[in-house]
């Protein structure tokens, strides 16, 4: 419902029939005590579907060291990967640079693309036409076990 | 329109998405246990290795070429195989999933968008979400894309994307092709289209139509006017390909209970198992899969496929079955009218040298006599005379393989690891 018009005593809606919320029928209502669940199952919250936008292209990596712990990302973190994200500046991105997967945030600056780490132990990598170098995916979440 | 679209050296490419320090060098992978070479990566086939070239032959050639050698990993490639079939199906709801690398795309009714490009677009797109490399080939007619994606696939210039769109691509494309290279020609009937002066699929479509039913049978004359350009092979008609048998059905009327695709998909792997045996072979991997009707928009769409890789190849239908059914099980969902579901076996081997494994715990001897017991009654008294009662035991099963590369998509403890 959207609001169209105030008065002082009624507010008008309108309705919004963009979307349909279907609510289970109950046919012949019984006495005794029905089980409140029986048609709820498929509103179970899903997390794949949460976390997995496009499966085709979804990938999984743990995580192994860190230079990432000020952003929250701990050695044996699992990472959700989606492939098919095109890259931009402040993604957190799956590179593959010199012979191994790394992750850090891609900075694009005038000079070229750095790749900076969450910890001041470590330096931000510039990136230069002498590494090997892929941006192999975006890393859309981070799940970690306490 | 048709395409098809195929993977580029899959299993090799496979291994490359994983680890990308494999690019530009050259990858072989192995069939069970190691035996031969059953996929190459382009640098590989540059050096001479030839397809199924015994390991042991080419041995001093991998050391001094720094040859990178894997296993087969077939729970691998189904998965990735899964990725590329489901982002081609984002592309057109018509599919045909062909082999575990290859599928046919019917492209009709897109005559609005111009097609080239949008071949461009699923290559580029299948290459960004799975990091499988395809070649797309566009046609008239699926022997025609067959024709065309060949083209797309040797000729760099095209960037793994050919149309043959007008009356003379199609005349240029068939002159310089091989006719023994034809889709539903193959290999045994070259000798003999030679001595008649065919030896392009070209030289083909000029013999008379009456000579080829005769010498080609109707298969024949339907290759023929699909060369032609005239649509003969639909997607759901294809025949049996080499590198994968597939028994798939539209059912008449929806079907929403599970009892009910089960017996279907029992009976599909039934027939493909029956197949495998006609042809003296063994398949590795059983593919199912299960669709609602696409072209019902007012119902709820589900589509879901599952690749099963067998422990050990095999064409028993008991074993078949068995695997079949644990598939459609795990995709299954209730719910939803399925229109159509089907059975795919591949990674297929000739029967000749099985390699059982250590822990193997069919009697593998049994199976084959009973096996031809059912054959010979079936084919003396019929299809279904002698039926199973679709059930198995669980059992435990390990394969040999030395050089097999991580579950990257399927193993928590194989997942790729990121050092950060």
């Amino acid at each position: 419902m959207r609001l169209i018009k105030t008065t002082p005593e009624i507010d008008f809606f309108t309705a919004d029939t963009t979307y349909d919320l279907s609510l289970p029928l109950a046919e012949g209502i019984k006495a005794g005590f029905p089980s409140p669940a029986q048609d709820y199952i498929d509103l179970a919250f899903d997390l794949n579907k949460e976390l997995v936008k496009n499966p085709s292209s979804t990938f999984y990596g743990r995580v192994r060291g860190d230079s990432m712990v000020d952003e929250g990302i701990y050695d044996g973190d699992i990472l959700v990967i989606d492939k098919s994200l095109p890259p931009a500046d402040g993604h957190k991105a799956v590179c593959y640079i010199d012979g191994e997967f790394t992750l850090k945030t891609i900075r694009i600056k005038k000079d070229g693309i750095y790749l900076m780490p969450a910890n001041p132990a470590y330096k931000p990598i510039k990136v230069t036409e002498e590494n090997d170098f892929v941006v192999w995916g975006i890393v859309t979440y981070v799940i970690h076990k306490f | 329109m048709f395409a098809l679209a195929d993977c580029n050296n899959f299993y090799a490419s496979c291994e490359r998405v994983f680890n990308p320090s494999l690019v530009g060098r050259p990858v072989i992978v192995l069939s069970n246990n190691d035996g031969c070479v059953i996929a190459r990566s382009n640098e590989a086939k540059a050096l001479g290795i030839k397809m199924g070239e015994p390991t042991f032959k080419i041995k001093d050639l991998i050391e001094k070429n720094n040859v990178a050698v894997f296993s087969s990993n077939y729970t691998l490639y189904g998965d990735m195989s899964q990725r590329v079939m489901n982002t081609l199906a984002s592309f057109t709801p018509d599919v045909e999933i062909y082999s575990i690398d290859e599928a046919f795309l019917g492209l009709h009714g897109f005559n609005y968008v111009d097609l080239l490009d949008y071949a461009r677009k699923i290559r580029k797109t299948t290459m960004r979400n799975t990091g499988i490399p395809i070649s797309l080939g566009v046609a008239p007619t699926k022997t025609l894309a067959k024709v065309a994606n060949h083209i797309a696939k040797k000729q760099p210039q095209h960037q793994g994307v050919y149309m043959i769109a007008n009356e003379q691509q199609r005349v240029d494309a068939l002159k310089e092709f091989e006719i023994g290279e034809v889709w539903g020609i193959g290999r045994q009937y070259r000798k003999f289209l030679a001595r008649y002066g065919v030896n392009t699929a070209y030289d083909f479509t000029r013999m008379p139509a009456g000579w080829v039913k005769q010498h080609l049978s109707v298969v024949g004359l339907r290759t023929q006017r699909e060369l032609l350009g005239i649509p003969c092979i639909d997607l759901e008609h294809s025949a049996p390909p080499k590198k994968a048998i597939a028994t798939t059905r539209s059912f008449g009327e929806m079907q929403t209970d599970l009892g009910y695709l089960s017996e279907a998909v029992a009976s599909f792997a039934v027939s493909c198992a029956h197949k495998l045996r006609k042809q003296q072979s063994v398949a590795q991997v059983v593919m199912v899969f299960a669709h609602t009707n696409y072209f019902r928009d007012d119902l709820p769409q589900y589509s879901a496929s599952k690749t099963v890789v067998l422990p050990v190849p095999t064409s028993s239908t008991l074993e078949l079955v068995h695997f079949a059914l644990i598939g459609l099980k795990s995709i299954y969902k209730p719910g939803f009218r399925y229109k159509k579901a089907g059975v795919i076996v591949s990674g297929i081997s000739t029967n000749q040298h099985i390699q059982t494994s250590l822990f193997d715990s069919v009697d593998r001897e049994k199976h084959n006599r009973l096996m031809v017991v059912m054959d010979k009654l079936n084919d003396k008294y019929g299809r279904h005379t002698v039926k199973v009662a679709a059930q198995g035991a669980g059992r435990k099963w390990k394969l040999r393989q030395e050089r097999v590369s991580p579950m990257y998509t399927t193993r928590w403890d194989d997942i790729i690891t990121v050092k950060v």
